[in-house]
């Protein structure tokens, strides 16, 4: 690597003394616009709107009616075998459900081991479900921050990904969340905002969803009572 | 695919030229560009419909992008520090072939034989697909665009939308002859589930992944993907070795630069208000992670960056986020599309980039096809002053090349400014000349000597019967 360290002292000293003797404008922090202040009712239909414009299924529920809004979708889609992850709040749930009702849900598999051990696997589930962290309602989006129980690929591998929104974590927009929840002290391996379904437009600019990425996404937006 | 086969980049205005009058007497191809065009105008204009709020959030970008430009060595070491304390390798870069050979001996030591590329015009740059062919390594692109093309051995054409001088029935034979000899694919839908499962198995085998970087942020070492299909995801994810391709003026300062800079670049590109993933890579799999690369590298490209960083003005053509709208929006770009540039960029963006990249005295002539009408100037989303810099480029292109200076070419064309100028300086000839045109200037045929070289290939204007001068006096103006 000691002819990358030359390049790179190469081109830092042109910047350097290009930098040294120029003038740049000082630069000015722009006023951000004012944040909308919607209530947490706007900002979960403004993220219902926006995601459903861009082929998401988002489904209000409450702690009582989750399971049984659940279970439908699960039927309804036809998964016959589900990935979820064991040792999380939402995996608890799931698994309790299964324990209590095993014929209303599919097969579970979760995801021990490194992918190394677990591609096969994991390109043969028909659907997943993953918690998120939170929403942005101004553009519709997921944030994941993918963990060693719920991994990056559990959100894109299988065909069908079934997300739970805490409709309390919901902000305005991006810039808001980066702020409140100081991200640049503690960014993780990879953080993803989910916005919809896999997409393309490559041919002739006909939309057709499901390219890479999953090709169905379906939010639980739940409301606390 | 053999190297041999591989489409390269000549750049020669000769060939420019033929190529242009070529893609103009072709009517599928201009039928295919507008379509695309004029739908990729409708969609951004959809996203920000209101001017002064754009207006803002441009002005917003910008800020972030000339922020970066001011303290660029700086915040490039402040990224190469974070991004190593983040387990990231940065590798550094002058030359594409420099960048070639970094990334070759990263999928060397690995033993790698497939590569998976997400979309990356650096990659482009470097002509990395074919330099990796030649040397044993099949690198696969996964966008569908990006696909489309590197099975036709053709060159992107665009540089958001690569395979958008293709039509449905263009595609789809592709498809039959190159890609499945079973499939009976027709339906942009159908196309894209055929390529989904080719795709997937080369996910599921390949030992490297490609990307390039939408916005890299310094203080925190974090590598930005914009995208819609998820292979970007893919290729950064599932391999056990990621690269991630770059040019150094790509770097933000903090994570708050990035909300103004992706709200516009995807709604200038594709009048998203957001694309399905914005992907945020900080380091490499984790103790405990049960996927991730095992290895993530950055590779640093200068290929002339540091050099346009040099002039106050040129500097500003490395503002760009690469979001496709100067193209869209180009009345050249639309009517002879991204081919018969022959170069990596096209359109206005290209025009600026290539001569400043390959050298004025190799590339100078493409700042000469553009009208300077400035669309491309109202629409960018980081204020780059592209006509600007096209008259700057054109001025630097014609000292450099005496021989083709007008003056020693072209008597007439002397004689006819020198006649303007004598006009145009004496109130008196302007008056009689303007009162002329406008009585009998609409009488004179096409075919009129010296004037039918002009008239050839446009039409005529219609003269006024009245001069600008005589309308005001009658009417006066307005918004004085």
């Amino acid at each position: 690597m000691s002819e990358s360290v030359s390049q790179r002292s190469r081109i830092m000293k042109r910047l350097t003394t290009i930098h040294s003797r120029s003038q740049f404008a000082e630069f000015r922090p722009m006023k951000q616009p004012n944040p909308p202040s919607w209530t947490l009712k706007e900002k979960i239909s403004r993220l219902k709107s926006t995601m459903e414009a861009v082929h998401t299924e988002v489904l209000l529920c409450n702690d009582l009616d989750f399971s049984s809004v659940f279970q439908r979708v699960v039927e309804e889609k036809g998964i016959g075998r589900l990935l979820y992850a064991r040792n999380t709040a939402l995996g608890s749930q799931i698994y309790l459900m299964n324990e209590r009702t095993p014929k209303k849900l599919p097969e579970l598999a979760t995801y021990d081991e490194s992918i190394e051990n677990w591609k096969e696997q994991l390109f043969s589930v028909d659907a997943s479900v993953t918690e998120t962290r939170g929403g942005i309602a101004e553009t519709g989006s997921l944030i994941l921050w993918p963990t060693e129980e719920e991994p990056r690929l559990m959100s894109l591998v299988p065909p069908i990904h079934l997300a739970v929104l805490k409709a309390e974590t919901i902000h305005h927009n991006f810039s808001e969340v980066i702020q409140k929840e100081k991200w640049s002290e503690q960014m993780p391996t990879n953080a993803l905002l989910i916005s919809g379904p896999s997409k393309t437009a490559d041919i002739e600019q006909t939309l057709v969803y499901g390219v890479h990425g999953p090709s169905q996404l379906v939010v639980f937006v739940i409301q606390s009572n | 695919m053999p190297p041999e086969t591989m489409p390269h980049q000549t750049l020669s205005e000769k060939s420019f030229l033929e190529d242009t009058a070529k893609a103009l007497k072709d009517p599928q191809l201009r039928r295919n560009f507008k379509r695309a065009m004029s739908g990729l105008v409708a969609k951004r204009r959809n996203v920000f419909p209101n001017a002064s709020e754009f207006e803002g959030l441009r002005e917003q970008a910008s800020a972030v992008r000339r922020k970066t430009l001011s303290r660029l060595p700086e915040l490039l070491e402040l990224l190469e520090f974070n991004c190593e304390r983040n387990g990231i390798r940065v590798h550094w870069a002058e030359t594409t072939e420099e960048a070639n050979r970094i990334v070759l001996d990263i999928a060397n030591e690995a033993e790698v034989r497939l590569a998976v590329k997400g979309k990356s015009m650096v990659s482009e740059e470097m002509g990395l697909n074919a330099f990796l062919e030649e040397h044993g390594i099949e690198a696969i692109e996964s966008d569908l665009g990006e696909y489309i093309i590197q099975v036709d051995k053709e060159l992107p054409s665009h540089i958001i939308m690569p395979a958008i001088h293709k039509n449905l029935e263009e595609i789809s034979k592709l498809f039959q002859e190159k890609v499945d000899s079973n499939s009976t694919s027709e339906t942009a839908e159908e196309m894209t589930a055929t390529a989904r499962k080719i795709l997937r198995k080369k996910f599921h085998d390949a030992d490297m992944g490609l990307s390039g970087v939408n916005f890299a942020v310094a203080e925190t070492g974090t590598l930005c993907l914009v995208e819609n299909e998820g292979n970007g995801r893919f290729c950064t994810t599932l391999p056990k070795i990621h690269v991630a391709l770059m040019g150094i003026e790509k770097v933000v300062e903090s994570l708050q630069d990035l909300p103004p800079l992706l709200t516009t670049l995807t709604g200038s590109a594709t009048g998203q208000p957001i694309t399905t993933y914005f992907n945020m890579i900080s380091g490499p799999r984790r103790e405990g992670e049960k996927d991730g690369p095992h290895e993530v590298h950055l590779v640093l490209l200068d290929n002339g960056r540091s050099k346009m960083y040099e002039d106050e003005l040129l500097r500003e053509t490395l503002l760009c986020i690469r979001c496709g709208a100067c193209m869209n929006h180009c009345p050249v770009y639309t009517r002879i599309g991204g081919h018969a540039y022959n170069t990596v960029y096209p359109g206005p963006i290209g025009k600026i980039l290539t001569p400043q990249i390959k050298g004025i005295e190799n590339a100078g002539y493409l700042a000469n096809a553009s009208s300077l009408c400035g669309a491309c100037v109202e629409v960018c989303p980081v204020q780059i002053p592209i006509t600007e810099i096209l008259l700057r480029l054109r001025h630097n292109w014609t000292r450099q090349n005496k021989k083709r200076h007008w003056t020693d070419k072209n008597r007439l064309e002397l004689l006819i400014w020198n006649g303007w100028k004598q006009v145009f300086s004496k109130p008196g000839l302007y008056r009689i000349q303007a009162g002329l045109l406008g009585r009998l200037g609409n009488l004179l045929p096409k075919q009129t000597p010296i004037l039918s070289r002009w008239a050839h290939f446009r039409s005529l204007p219609r003269f006024s019967k009245k001069s600008l001068h005589r309308l005001v006096e009658e009417e006066g103006i307005d918004h004085e």
